[in-house]
């Protein structure tokens, strides 16, 4: 089965915008929810000036946040498709014209340490590949802002430390980061592997659609402990005092180390912005000149 | 879609910038505030070369004499649009640089988040204000913004210092002039 890389470019490019401009549905129904819940009322009142946020940004497309993030693109490849062309210059291009084209903040500099300049297109994003079973090829855009970013953590805990160990390093990160991370948030946290492994996860997590408990019930019943005990720190919607801290906690693991119990949290604003599509591999190879003749 | 109606509520109603030298005692935290007349956004970059221009002795970019900050950067504007989305980004990330600008002069700063006990001392030595406003709802708030024009550092892109003319922009007062914080609540 094949798919052209410049189906891929446009299924980026549309993706990107969609991402900023429309809300996923699951976070405005618990951005709701939480708003017949709290019991501050400027928290209501900022919960509802949210929820007029997003009508908004989805009726004139102008983007939910001004920060338009850092773009990652996660992509899973059918292993019986073929990609005619780069698929990584075409999700860069792709990225480009929805931030060009969307007019979107475009937010990337090419050096993060002597040359901070701007490269105008919001490129490059970061980009993984999961290869799996099948002939689809299926996209997923999550742009990041730096608010909610910045305030994420790593920490390199040792077995001894245990599920109650990794519960007080996600609370003390929610508790140090979170007025400054536009709450109410989804916590994302990734547990095992190795260090880059568990960042990974928490990124990871925050795709899942708000409220979607894990698999496992142990892991479920943390992440119901956890969002319980965010939820008593008193923040609340826009650090402002409140009950609704965290609109979910979502948590992903992996085989680790004997040694071993990295926990990564990351932070995920109200803007929980993603945007999905999926691609079907055709019979036949299309040719450049088909593509862009389209 | 507007922010008018019922929102910001008991709000009251405030001019920026704070020229006329009357001390802001009227702010105080938790109060909600309705800002109208001139701010100027910047960011990190933009902070930067603000605070390098003052320790070379030359003039900022603007009168800093009362005026007000708004730690932002924009969307770029659609075709018919004034200004693209442009809600407040993390006012922590100034705090290297706020007091060196309230010192010169600067009176109110608009973001979102925590700010340093260093800004907090500079705020109430200088008798400024932090006003934070809602942090995700640019598409909103940028339907305060009724003119906008760049005015420095246009190779900065989204950081350049943009004057910005606003009408009922809504925050709340974080932390008044006495160092009352909003976010520091024990």
């Amino acid at each position: 089965m094949y798919i052209h890389a410049g189906e891929i470019e446009d299924l980026v490019r549309d993706l990107c915008i969609k991402a900023v401009t429309d809300l996923p549905g699951d976070v405005a129904v618990a951005l709701l929810a939480a708003s017949r819940r709290e019991t501050s009322a400027l928290g209501r009142e900022i919960l509802g000036a949210l929820l007029k946020n997003a009508e908004f940004a989805k009726e004139t497309r102008t983007p939910l946040c001004q920060d338009t993030g850092l773009t990652y693109v996660f992509l899973e490849i059918g292993r019986d498709v073929r990609i005619e062309g780069d698929i990584k210059e075409a999700v860069t291009r792709g990225v480009a014209r929805g931030y060009t084209e969307g007019y979107l903040r475009k937010s990337v500099v090419r050096d993060p340490l002597f040359h901070r300049e701007n490269t105008e297109d919001n490129t490059p994003p970061v980009i993984h590949i999961d290869i799996v079973p099948g002939s689809e090829v299926s996209v997923t855009v999550l742009p990041k802002g730096t608010g909610s970013e910045n305030m994420s953590a790593v920490k390199m805990l040792t077995p001894s430390a245990g599920p109650q160990g990794v519960m007080d390093f996600v609370l003390e990160t929610v508790r140090q980061g979170a007025p400054n991370a536009c709450p109410p948030m989804v916590v994302g946290v990734g547990v095992g592997g190795m260090m880059d492994t568990a960042s990974f996860l928490a990124k990871k997590a925050l795709l899942r659609p708000v409220g979607d408990s894990n698999r496992d019930p142990e892991i479920a019943s943390m992440e119901k402990k956890l969002l319980a005990a965010i939820n008593n720190l008193g923040i609340g919607p826009g650090g402002f005092g409140g009950i609704t801290t965290a609109l979910a906690v979502h948590i992903e693991t992996y085989p680790t180390h004997i040694g071993a119990l990295p926990v990564a949290v990351n932070l995920q604003c109200h803007a929980a912005r993603r945007a999905s599509g999926i691609l079907r591999g055709a019979e036949r190879p299309c040719s450049q000149n088909q593509h862009s003749s389209r | 879609m507007t922010l008018n109606g019922a929102f910001w509520d008991g709000a009251l109603r405030v001019s920026v910038p704070f020229t006329n030298g009357q001390p802001l005692t009227r702010l105080k935290a938790g109060s909600k505030v309705l800002l109208s007349g001139v701010v100027y956004t910047a960011r990190d970059a933009a902070h930067k070369r603000i605070v390098e221009a003052l320790d070379r002795g030359e003039k900022p970019p603007f009168e800093l004499e009362g005026q007000v900050i708004y730690y932002a950067g924009p969307c770029p504007p659609p075709p018919g649009r004034v200004i693209g989305s442009l809600g407040p980004t993390t006012s922590g990330r100034m705090d290297a640089y706020a007091p060196r600008l309230c010192a010169a002069g600067l009176k109110g700063m608009i973001g979102k988040g925590k700010r340093s006990k260093v800004v907090v001392r500079a705020i109430t030595k200088f008798g400024a204000v932090y006003f934070a406003t809602i942090g995700g709802a640019g598409a909103l708030l940028s339907q305060a913004v009724k003119k906008a024009e760049v005015v420095a550092y246009p190779d900065l892109g989204p950081e350049a210092v943009y004057r910005l003319e606003i009408a009922d922009f809504p925050a709340l007062v974080a932390i008044d002039p006495l160092g009352r914080d909003m976010y520091n609540r024990s």
